[in-house]
């Protein structure tokens, strides 16, 4: 039974074998300033975690940590047993972790289609000569990226495939959030981190990019949320992490982080807990009439 | 007045020619500045070198020839220098541009970008300065540039077009089509214009930006090496200085079309050019003397960005939102 913890210490973690991301005191210092603090975390396959915290908590330094943006101050990543620490965001990506930004980052004058065929870019082995002169290896490669690209497009419904062939900026914004994901998905990624997703939507589109993210979780594929709206992080989670002031103050299954007193005080405030508790009782409602 | 009228289409045509060279030159100011933000001074250098390399290679391998017919080659042997010439300048130019970004840039990618540039004004002193030693210390003050074609007018549809301007009209836009090409059809270009536009996400997407970088310098800089070998054919001479004042108008050209976007340093190259040919053919006429070449570019430039000031096609203006 875990209860959600008090902070655990790092002197009690360990490789935790079967983990596919775990890190081990992970720490990350701005002169001085201790943005994100001996985080022990670990993600298994197909699992979905959910981040969570005030604003300045240290969620996406620590994004920013495990997909190799910043280098830790302290402390280890390791990605399927391997140590990673320290190294470059593409090395990562090829170990399998790929993320989305909480402001979008795509490439908006390149259209919806390029943008997903430049995360698939780390799949394709030919090189340069090979590139320019079109060789018929390279032409192979290309159709079956393209024909990739178009299997990660359709796992968005209709919302991308009919735009594949325009700018990326010119999509409606709940449309290129999703088209993040996309990007991200091209990569056929192991694990997937999504920088509050849902930011800035309305309730029926946040509603359809949760069904989405559902859809896209298998047991292949790990997701990591970091997520403001509560009722999103708490329905969709298998378990969460709570962090404030850097440092991770409970860990536990959705109900538990909820009852945790730390996390009421620190956090979420008796009224939203209050919430989030009836959130929670919506989902098993739902859930047993779903079975 | 009535002078320059009747040579105006052959002005045209001879301002190609010089437009299509400083277009050349223009695309690599703009790669780089798309991709780095960086104004790499040192371009234009590059683009000297490439008519140096070739002048050495021309003389180590045709010497003999160009020496016993004043610089004219035919046949086999004509082929065989122009392809050299072109050959060494991408090579070497290439590697240039490669070891400048790796040993002058780079470490500096992280500083402020003022630190970049004045290193960059830097390794244009040192390039012209080491060319200006080499050429007084082997007594080459002005080196004398092979025309390898025999120099005529041809006419063609009433126009009168000297051959060497042949050239620059066949393999300039080769090289242009090529860069479009490879920007707009490759993996690399798209890596390119990812980076460009979007640096720490495209590392995101598993791009090595670095290798990324190394290449849009290697392009910028064989760009520049070639105009430096059609420059050289053209004028018939070649010396230090050479990549001060045409790096300069090239600059011009870049910013005049929109510094970062590709078609706009073609459009802006083509457009100094046509200026530059058309003041000098007024000049001409009136008996002034050709002085008046260069202002006239620059205050076309100022006029430009008075009215809009990202250039003629727009700068490249990479969204953050």
């Amino acid at each position: 039974m875990a209860v959600a913890r008090e902070r655990l210490s790092t002197a009690q973690a360990t490789v935790q074998p079967g983990a596919l991301l775990q890190t081990i005191g992970l720490t990350k210092s701005f002169g001085g300033l201790a943005a994100v603090q001996n985080i022990d975390f670990h993600i298994s396959p197909g699992e979905i975690v959910g981040v969570i915290g005030p604003n300045g908590a240290g969620k996406s330094t620590f994004f920013n940590l495990i997909t190799g943006l910043y280098k830790p101050t302290r402390g280890r990543i390791l990605v399927a047993g391997q140590d990673v620490t320290g190294k470059r965001p593409d090395i990562l990506l090829r170990a399998g972790v790929a993320r989305t930004f909480q402001n979008i980052r795509l490439f908006q004058n390149m259209t919806v289609l390029d943008n997903v065929l430049v995360g698939y870019h780390t799949r394709l082995k030919s090189r340069l000569v090979g590139d320019i002169l079109k060789l018929p290896p390279t032409r192979r490669e290309e159709r079956e990226a393209e024909r990739r690209a178009f299997e990660v497009l359709r796992l968005f419904d209709d919302r991308l495939v009919p735009h594949s062939y325009e700018l990326a900026r010119n999509l409606a914004y709940a449309d290129r959030r999703l088209l993040e994901i996309a990007r991200a998905l091209a990569s056929s990624p192991k694990l997937l981190l999504l920088d509050e997703p849902t930011v800035g939507m309305n309730p029926a589109e946040t509603e359809n990019a949760i069904r989405i993210i559902a859809k896209i979780r298998s047991a292949d594929l790990a997701i990591i949320l970091i997520e403001h709206k509560l009722n999103v992080v708490m329905g969709m989670s298998n378990r969460v992490v709570v962090l404030d002031y850097g440092e991770k103050i409970a860990e536990g299954t959705p109900r538990e982080v909820q009852t945790n007193e730390k996390v009421i005080e620190a956090y979420l405030g008796r009224k939203a807990a209050a919430q989030a508790a009836a959130m929670l009782d919506r989902r098993d409602a739902l859930e047993e009439a779903g079975q | 007045m009535n002078q320059f009228l009747q040579s105006l289409p052959d002005t045209l045509v001879q301002g190609l020619a010089i437009g299509m060279m400083y277009a050349l030159i223009a695309l690599g100011y703009t790669l780089v500045y798309g991709i780095l933000e960086l104004i790499n001074f040192a371009h234009g250098d590059v683009f000297m070198l490439g008519g140096l390399f070739s002048w050495a290679a021309l003389q180590h391998f045709f010497g003999a020839q160009i020496g016993a017919n004043y610089g004219v080659l035919g046949g086999g042997t004509l082929v065989m220098a122009i392809i050299l010439a072109f050959l060494i300048a991408t090579v070497s130019c290439g590697g240039v541009g490669f070891v400048i970004e790796r040993f002058a840039y780079r470490p500096l990618r992280n500083a402020p970008k003022l630190a970049p540039l004045v290193t960059a004004i830097g390794v244009s002193f040192i390039i012209e300065n080491a060319v200006l030693v080499w050429q007084t210390g082997t007594g080459n003050m002005e080196l004398t540039y092979p025309s390898l074609i025999n120099q005529q007018i041809i006419p063609v549809l009433g126009l009168h077009i000297p051959s060497k301007a042949i050239i620059v009209f066949v393999t300039a836009p080769i090289l242009m089509v090529g860069l479009l090409y490879l920007v707009g059809n490759t993996r690399m270009g798209k890596a390119m214009r990812a980076t460009a536009q979007d640096q720490e996400a495209a590392r995101m997407m598993g791009i090595d930006v670095n290798r990324v970088i190394s290449f849009t310098f290697i392009v910028g800089s064989v760009l520049a090496g070639c105009a430096g070998v059609i420059y050289a054919l053209y004028y018939n001479s070649i010396d230090y200085s050479v990549g001060f004042l045409a790096g300069l108008k090239a600059f011009t050209a870049a910013v005049l079309g929109g510094i970062g976007n590709i078609r706009g340093a073609m459009l802006g190259g083509l457009l100094v050019g046509e200026v530059e040919s058309i003041v000098d053919s007024i000049d001409a006429s009136q008996g002034v003397g050709l002085q008046w070449a260069e202002p006239a570019v620059f205050l076309v430039l100022m006029c430009v960005l008075i009215f809009r000031p990202t250039g003629l096609l727009g700068a490249q203006v990479v969204d953050k939102a």
